[in-house]
């Protein structure tokens, strides 16, 4: 099962702001197996779009740093030309918002196409349509034939993602990025989706990074779950780890801020401060710090490191020991 | 004689059509909705874009001209707007989906707080200062900020000026447009908890406009399920969530993503089960055109939209 | 899209016809007429009168205005006071010179705008792209009677490249072979010289196009797929950006009217320009209303143009 499918070790992707570059992926490490889905949870400007434009190498600005091994390749530092053999064969990507993320003004079936062409410039045209109306068929496109020369504003939203799936998944790629695939669309609808990618996975045997900073979808989707802060991965577990005993402060704090349909909730759990703008992200000692006061700075490691503290449950810096939500919380809704 | 009564509301756009563009038919946004809110409650209306949620939302403040119904607040109907009183406008505030766009960002903060005021009360410059400052303290802001302008602060503290704006007038009533679907979970709960706060505080009364249904089980007293215009359900969180007797009610409960990963295979297992009901007995809740049918009660809070029987 | 298409031009009908009104109305507020300043002052003024009253000129306003439009309907123009001919056939041997000149006009702004407009676009921020933009900014700034009377004074005259007036040399016979090339020659520095300076919108819209169109989400898509930056640029950016550039070319049409009444009078070119030019200085009111009015629905149908081609490359608008 463990079979390793990509690679990340320390990753380092820094826009330039101004004069200076600024890490937005700061020194990460990570690994995704064959046939499993890792979740990336944070929230905005946590990195983890960084971190799939960077595995895409989608990033046209940026200075990447460190290494990503996708099949004993080093793909960060790949020539333009053999990364597109790569993208859209043996990785593919899904988008937040498929409205943006098709060309308004072509065909459903010819951008489907271009992926298909893209990688086997001999097939035939004719074995392209058959080849692109079973994609069709396959995401759960009912009238395929009729969808292929639709345009992308006559598709409903769910319709869509499904034409960016199809897309995504043309050539059977072994990597499948998955940015947010659902934020854009209604619940029913996202529980479709997330149904068809999970049909998909058990289909292609395929490794899949499902960004998101949606907890429910991590929870019904993924095998194992990373979460960024700062650019960093600060807990890195197995579902249900995490879920049952999640460790570091800022996962726990998450966890207890989500509203949840299935239980009264008084009050809900409020992290105080804010996360820092990039040029601003506190780059010495505990990220984390600043936004739990109440924990002595003792309690902080100089160099936090990744601790692993059950095997495969790794924990950044040790703060989490002395960690406890406050008692009293005064100031619930944060003075800022 | 409730809060704020809805009755059999609609909002109906024109379409355009034929050569000449005339009005050949229309789009019946809201298709005939009833509500009626209590003072100091919370009253969420759900349902999935398109359904019609927020041009009801819009239609009551009077952002969507009203086709017909009647909308009385606190006794007086306010149905047609440019007949009603003044202080219906002061006393009705609303709160939108995104802190980006909805601030004008060449504005300093105490000026697009301070608006309200300027529209209906007669401040001097000192008073307005003072005034700004205590909301700006009220809502968790340093009152020091006010000469700031939007972009230099988080989408958070964007929202909570949104909300500052809108408690100036000291209002009764907040229509609040999926007021936290564009923030992250650690700051919409910052922003739910204040909202909470300060209704307890001010006596708000909100109607809450959202699609995650885990937010608006966590904030509303009663709720309001549409679909294409229509009512399909409605009732206590615990009707709803415990007992939803529609089958699309069934189905947007059962599509809430569980929090639990131990319950994932069941989770999946309960929504083909509803996936398989809800194709089998389509036809039983929907008519014809496939809206839902008018409201029956059920029991003293809970409403469902099911064919008249026999 | 034929409904929208048969409303579009239904639109045009009131818009012609408030045109002409507008056109006839301003007409005779002018002051003086044909006769006023042509004529030997020694003729009796009631003389003039009778022939107003013949010509007439002192019907009420709605009787000249019916007679007027009768007459456009049947394509009688009026008759020309210093030519001494219908305006329908003086008129009708300009409009094809100004035809020839417009079109060449539009070959050179798209011939120039279009590799500027993408290799700004496209290498935005670089010093490629600010000298184009600076080019677009000192065209926004020249005035184009002064630019083409440079072009015309150092092209024409000192080096000599180009013929300085006319459209044709006279003396050749329509149909040879040489009569069309002296036709080329005489169309090409007007041409070029209106291009140069029209051509900065178009390639600052292009730029602007491109930019706005590399940042879409959908470019993103496209480089997942493992499509080439060219592959990117040809199948994705350019095809995005050149369709409102094809819809702007009605608006163009509308811009070079203004142009061709400087670049005619500079050049000496004998179209329509030109024409209204000398008319006004002649008073030759019935050629003036007749010019601004084909103008006008030049115009118009330029808009009308611009609205059809956006609705045909635009499958938004297309499909409803």
């Amino acid at each position: 099962m463990s079979e390793k499918l990509l690679e990340i070790k320390n990753l380092k992707t820094s826009f330039r702001i101004k004069d200076d570059y600024f890490a937005a992926v700061d020194d990460l490490s990570l690994s995704v197996n064959k046939n499993e889905v890792l979740a990336v949870v944070g929230e905005s400007g946590c990195g983890k779009s960084a971190l799939a434009f960077s595995v895409m190498g989608l990033h046209t600005r940026a200075k990447i740093d460190g290494n990503i091994m996708f099949k004993d390749r080093d793909i960060a530092h790949m020539s333009p030309s053999e990364l597109n053999k790569l993208r859209g064969k043996e990785m593919g990507m899904i988008f937040q918002d498929p409205l943006t993320s098709l060309n308004p003004l072509m065909e459903v079936g010819e951008q489907i196409g271009e992926t298909l062409f893209l990688h086997n410039k001999a097939l035939s045209k004719e074995k392209r349509k058959e080849k692109i109306i079973d994609l069709l068929n396959k995401v759960g496109i009912p009238r395929p034939e009729t969808v292929f020369n639709q345009f992308p504003h006559e598709l409903s939203g769910g319709m869509r993602q499904r034409v960016m799936i199809a897309m995504a998944i043309a050539n059977e790629p072994e990597l499948l990025i998955a940015d947010e695939p659902t934020t854009a669309l209604d619940v029913t609808i996202q529980s479709q989706i997330l149904e068809l990618i999970n049909e998909l996975k058990d289909d292609m045997d395929a490794g899949i990074i499902l960004i998101t900073h949606d907890l429910g979808v991590v929870a019904e989707m993924a095998d194992r779950v990373a979460v960024m802060y700062a650019g960093q991965i600060v807990e890195i577990a197995d579902v249900h780890t995490l879920f049952e005993n999640p460790k570091h402060p800022y996962t726990r704090s998450l966890l207890n801020s989500v509203p949840n349909a299935n239980e009264a909730q008084d009050k809900l759990h409020v992290i105080q401060g804010i996360v820092p703008a990039l040029q601003n992200l506190p780059r010495e000692g505990c990220r984390f710090k600043a936004r739990i006061p109440w924990i002595e700075d003792s309690a902080h490691e100089e160099h936090p490191e990744l601790h692993e503290i059950s095997p495969g449950h790794f924990v950044r810096c040790t703060c989490y020991k002395d960690f406890d939500f406050p008692e009293s919380e005064e100031e619930k809704h944060g003075v800022s | 004689m409730a809060f704020l009564d809805v009755e059999n509301l609609k909002v109906h756009f024109p379409i355009k059509g034929g050569i000449f563009g005339r009005t050949v038919d229309h789009v019946r946004a809201v298709d005939g909705v009833s509500l009626s809110l209590e003072k100091g409650t919370t009253y969420g209306l759900v349902g999935e874009s398109g359904s019609g949620k927020t041009t009801t939302g819009r239609a009551i403040i009077g952002l969507n001209n009203i086709t017909s119904g009647k909308v009385t607040f606190e006794g007086k109907d306010i149905t047609n707007l440019r007949r009603a009183r003044a202080d219906f406008r002061k006393d009705v505030q609303m709160i939108f989906q995104d802190p980006y766009s909805s601030l004008n960002p060449k504005k300093r903060v105490i000026d697009i707080v301070a608006e309200p005021l300027r529209n209906y009360e007669n401040l001097s410059k000192k008073e307005e200062r003072k005034r700004v400052q205590e909301l700006m303290e009220l809502v968790g802001l340093s009152p020091e900020s006010i000469l700031k302008y939007p972009h230099e602060f988080s989408g958070g503290q964007r929202q909570r000026i949104g909300i500052a704006r809108a408690i100036a007038l000291k209002p009764k009533l907040i229509i609040a447009d999926e007021p936290v679907s564009a923030l992250d979970v650690s700051v919409q709960a910052q922003v739910l908890n204040f909202m909470q706060d300060i209704q307890k505080e001010l006596d708000l009364t909100y109607l809450f406009i959202g699609h995650d249904l885990g937010v608006i089980k966590h904030m509303c007293d009663k709720i309001g399920i549409m679909y294409k215009g229509r009512y399909v359900e409605e009732g206590t969180a615990s009707d709803i969530f415990d007992d939803p007797q529609h089958i699309y009610t069934k189905r947007l409960v059962a599509a809430i993503p569980d929090i639990d990963p131990k319950k994932r295979d069941e989770q999946r297992q309960f929504r083909q089960e509803v996936k398989a009901e809800y194709e089998q007995s389509y036809n039983d809740y929907f008519d014809d055109e496939g809206l839902a049918y008018p409201l029956q009660s059920i029991s003293d809070t809970h409403k469902v939209a099911l064919p008249e029987k026999g | 899209m034929w409904k929208f298409t048969i409303r579009r031009i239904l639109i045009m009908i009131p818009q012609i016809i408030l045109l002409s009104v507008l056109i006839f109305a301003l007409a005779k507020m002018m002051p003086g007429d044909a006769l006023s300043g042509m004529v030997d002052p020694n003729v009796d003024p009631e003389r003039l009168e009778e022939i107003r009253d013949k010509l007439g000129w002192n019907d009420p306003w709605h009787v000249q205005y019916a007679d007027w439009v009768g007459g456009l309907v049947q394509g009688d123009l009026g008759q020309s006071f210093r030519f001494k001919m219908p305006v329908t056939e003086l008129v009708g041997e300009r409009i094809v010179n100004t035809f020839w000149l417009s079109i060449a006009t539009l070959f050179f702004t798209y011939l120039i705008a279009i590799p500027l407009g993408i290799t700004s676009g496209r290498y935005n921020d670089t010093w490629l792209d600010q000298s184009i933009t600076s080019y677009t900014y000192i065209g926004f700034a020249t005035p184009l009677f002064i630019f083409a009377l440079v072009m015309l004074w150092v092209f024409g005259f000192m080096l000599g490249w180009f013929p300085t007036s006319g459209s044709v040399s006279p003396g050749l016979q329509p149909g040879t072979f040489e009569y069309v090339m002296s036709k080329i020659t005489h169309l090409i520095l007007p041409a070029i010289s209106m291009a140069l300076i029209t051509t900065v919108s178009t390639v600052q819209y292009l730029r602007s196009e491109i930019i706005d169109t590399k940042q879409k989400d959908f470019i993103l898509t496209a480089r997942a797929k493992g499509a080439s930056e060219t592959r990117v640029y040809n199948r994705h950016i350019l095809r995005n950006s050149l369709l409102p550039i094809a819809a702007f070319l009605g608006f163009e049409i509308t811009g070079l009217i203004g142009g061709t009444v400087f670049i005619e009078t500079i050049f000496g070119y004998p179209g329509m320009g030109l024409l209204f030019f000398e008319s006004i200085q002649l008073r030759d009111y019935s050629v003036v209303t007749a010019v601004v009015l084909l103008f006008g629905i030049a115009s118009i149908l330029g808009a009308l143009l611009s609205d059809i081609i956006l609705s045909l490359v635009d499958p938004r608008i297309r499909i409803k």
